[in-house]
């Protein structure tokens, strides 16, 4: 029987691209952001101590909210320069 | 034919649209980065009252990308140099100089007086201060920000409470910790330049009721690649619970403790403190390679990634003054010294070697 492809693509902006060395990753087997946020916090320990929000398909997820079958997920800090 | 007529025959704006902006009174918090293309092209389009508020002081770096400014401004007030140069380009305006900080004392009183603000500001006590102020006064914000090659900007509280607000997206400010500002990483001047341009296209677009501006919105720029990405805020009861429920709750609040900043002291205070005062001690938290260095009052060097082991004469001293480039990293030192000397007084000295008050800055020339 075929795997079925759980994988979906993240993108990252600001100092959270920085952190993680790259704009973009693919992950897979990763139902909600709750898992997602654990996941990248011990993947990338300095993400730990940064602010961010995340969105799903270029909409704010709020609260734990699953990620769809080839969801485009977002990792959006905070800027704060003028 | 008046100076408008381009936009009196565009289809869809015309004569209606251009009165709009006649009427409107549009106030921009921050004549910097932001804030000098914003303001350039809102008095260039015809807004018919503009305040511009900023307590800061031109300085020689903010050049590259404060276009309002040149070297002849230095020293001098960023809202009163705005205002002058923009008042001689277009008499007609009528342009309200605010040279003073927003804080959360005068904030009430001067929003109230505009239909919209545009923040223009640079850090994130000040984004969460305005926010909150014009949540509660019921003024659409054209927001943005940028951090070394990406910018942001959205149109918050656009119908009042029932639209997105900074504290929808992100509910908790982060401390001085998380993330630099451009004076501490660097930025290209034509950044700002995009980004505040938008602000001044949203601010049209949401006056004149052209085209559509980012309700809800928050627009992701990179200057690199051009690439963006345009997200739907969502409301989040996280945020609003946090946000005062009231004018008088908002006038308690302090909007650098709950960005996790600490206290700061401008020069001409430390100075007077430091020459009085024997146990006092000025620290300069730069790396040693960092130009210029400070020869008067004989600051102790000790860069900042070797602050957290204080040698017996920092312990000694009962006032400590720190200072860097630009005042960030001097916050965070204050930070990390306060964790090993609890209850010392630590300040860090605002806008550190850069200020226009530092003693290299307002040493006259030739002496």
């Amino acid at each position: 029987m075929e795997k079925i492809n759980t994988s979906f693509k993240v993108i990252a902006f600001g100092m959270i691209a920085e952190k993680i060395k790259t704009k973009e990753l693919v992950l897979e087997g990763i139902p909600n952001t709750d898992v997602l946020t654990g996941y990248l916090h011990q993947q990338y320990p300095e993400l730990q101590h940064l602010k961010f929000s995340i969105a799903i398909n270029k909409k704010q997820a709020v609260g734990n909210t699953m990620i769809p079958l080839g969801a485009e997920v977002a990792l959006l800090p905070p800027f704060s320069g003028g | 034919m008046d100076r408008f007529s381009r936009q009196h025959i565009l289809r869809g704006f015309g004569k209606e649209g251009q009165q709009k902006l006649k009427d409107a009174k549009v106030l921009v918090i921050g004549a910097g980065g932001l804030g000098c293309p914003a303001l350039l092209y809102l008095a260039a389009a015809g807004v018919g009252t503009i305040g511009i508020m900023d307590g800061d002081l031109v300085s020689i770096s903010n050049l590259n990308r404060q276009v309002l400014f040149g070297e002849k401004d230095v020293g001098i007030n960023k809202a009163i140099s705005a205002s002058d140069q923009l008042k001689s380009k277009y008499p007609e305006i009528d342009f309200q100089c605010k040279p003073e900080f927003i804080s959360t004392q005068n904030a009430i009183n001067v929003i109230a007086a505009y239909d919209l603000v545009i923040d223009g500001t640079d850090n994130f006590p000040t984004r969460y201060l305005v926010n909150d102020a014009c949540f509660l006064l019921d003024k659409p914000l054209i927001f943005a920000a940028i951090y070394q090659n990406e910018g942001q900007v959205a149109v918050l509280n656009a119908k009042g409470s029932v639209s997105a607000n900074y504290r929808d997206l992100y509910p908790n400010p982060p401390s001085v910790y998380e993330i630099p500002n451009c004076s501490e990483t660097g930025v290209l001047g034509v950044l700002p330049g995009i980004i505040g341009t938008l602000q001044a296209a949203e601010t049209i677009k949401y006056l004149s009721g052209y085209g559509q501006f980012l309700e809800d919105e928050m627009l992701y720029y990179n200057v690199l690649n051009h690439e963006t990405y345009k997200l739907q805020i969502s409301p989040n009861s996280e945020g609003r619970e946090r946000m005062p429920v009231s004018v008088d709750e908002f006038r308690k609040m302090d909007y650098s403790m709950v960005c996790g900043a600490e206290e700061s002291i401008l020069w001409e205070d430390a100075l007077k403190e430091i020459t009085s005062n024997p146990n006092s001690l000025l620290i300069d938290v730069r790396e040693l390679n960092e130009k210029p260095r400070l020869e008067l009052h004989f600051p102790l060097e000790i860069p900042l990634s070797e602050i957290h082991n204080p040698r017996p004469e920092i312990i000694q001293s009962e006032v400590i003054f720190l200072f860097c480039q630009s005042g960030i990293r001097s916050l965070k030192a204050v930070q990390i010294l306060k964790q090993s000397l609890i209850g010392k007084n630590i300040y860090s000295i605002t806008g550190g070697i850069e200020s226009p008050q530092s003693p290299i800055n307002k040493v006259p020339y030739g002496t």
